[in-house]
């Protein structure tokens, strides 16, 4: 018997999706309104030498990484199953664009916070 | 002998089936917030690229960040996330296995506040790193 794939996706949807409600609409305040506003936190909290080490400390390259991979994840596989709903045939090229996103969006992430070194 | 040639059978059109009810107009605006999550997930991951291409970059980011079309961007994210984690806390008794506590149950209502105060513990004390680690 094949075995399915699903579950793998189910479970980056899932964990992607649980993520994003415990911790997204506190991190899209910080860094999209209160950082950029200055209040109620400093602009320069997200400064250059700040954010260098907290991407080159291993638990801050490994926190930017899997939030941003697990969000990439959650979103492409609720996008490709709400396809359906809006009358787009769910096909391969829907499946490749969808899942393709989140892969190349994973690699960016990935090959770029590896390039800061450790 | 000639039949009369079969009524056309109605179909009703599936255009904007989703306006017919309430409940499938809140399953589309929870579907619709993995939009907000793909989009914020774009602007974290180029945040990542700039920072990897050094100073000058990153700061373009941040600038980026204080213009007004981003500053509404983020307003419409921050709802939209905001809907996210009430409807996933909403929906998760239905997703996950029964829990009994003591031979009952635990009902869906006891499961869903949890996860909401889940999120209000978690976001705190993301704010608090923040606020405690500020220059």
């Amino acid at each position: 018997m094949k075995r399915s794939n699903a579950p793998v996706f189910w479970l980056l949807f899932g964990a992607g999706g649980m993520l994003s409600a415990l911790l997204g609409t506190m991190l899209v305040f910080i860094t999209g309104l209160a950082v950029p506003l200055g209040w109620p936190l400093p602009s320069d909290l997200l400064s250059y030498p700040r954010m260098l080490a907290l991407a080159q400390h291993a638990v801050g390259k490994g926190a930017l990484f899997v939030v941003i991979a697990l969000f990439a994840w959650h979103a492409a596989h609720r996008i490709f199953h709400s396809l359906h709903d809006l009358g787009i045939h769910a096909g391969t090229a829907a499946r490749i664009a969808c899942y393709g996103s989140a892969l190349a969006l994973t690699l960016v992430v990935g090959g770029a916070l590896l390039s800061l070194g450790f | 002998m000639r039949r009369p040639a079969p009524a056309r059978p109605y179909v009703r059109t599936m255009h904007r089936w989703w306006r017919r009810d309430p409940f499938f107009m809140r399953y589309m605006v929870r579907e619709a917030t993995a939009v907000a999550v793909a989009a914020y997930a774009v602007v974290l991951a180029t945040g990542m690229v700039r920072l990897a291409q050094g100073e000058a970059a990153w700061n373009g980011w941040l600038n980026a960040l204080q213009t007004p079309w981003s500053m509404a961007l983020h307003l419409v994210l921050l709802l939209a996330f905001a809907v996210h984690t009430k409807s996933w806390f909403e929906i998760m008794p239905k997703t996950m296995p029964f829990i009994e506590v003591g031979g009952h149950r635990v009902a869906a209502s006891t499961i869903t506040r949890a996860g909401w105060g889940a999120a209000l513990l978690a976001s705190a004390v993301l704010f608090a790193l923040a606020w405690g680690s500020r220059p």
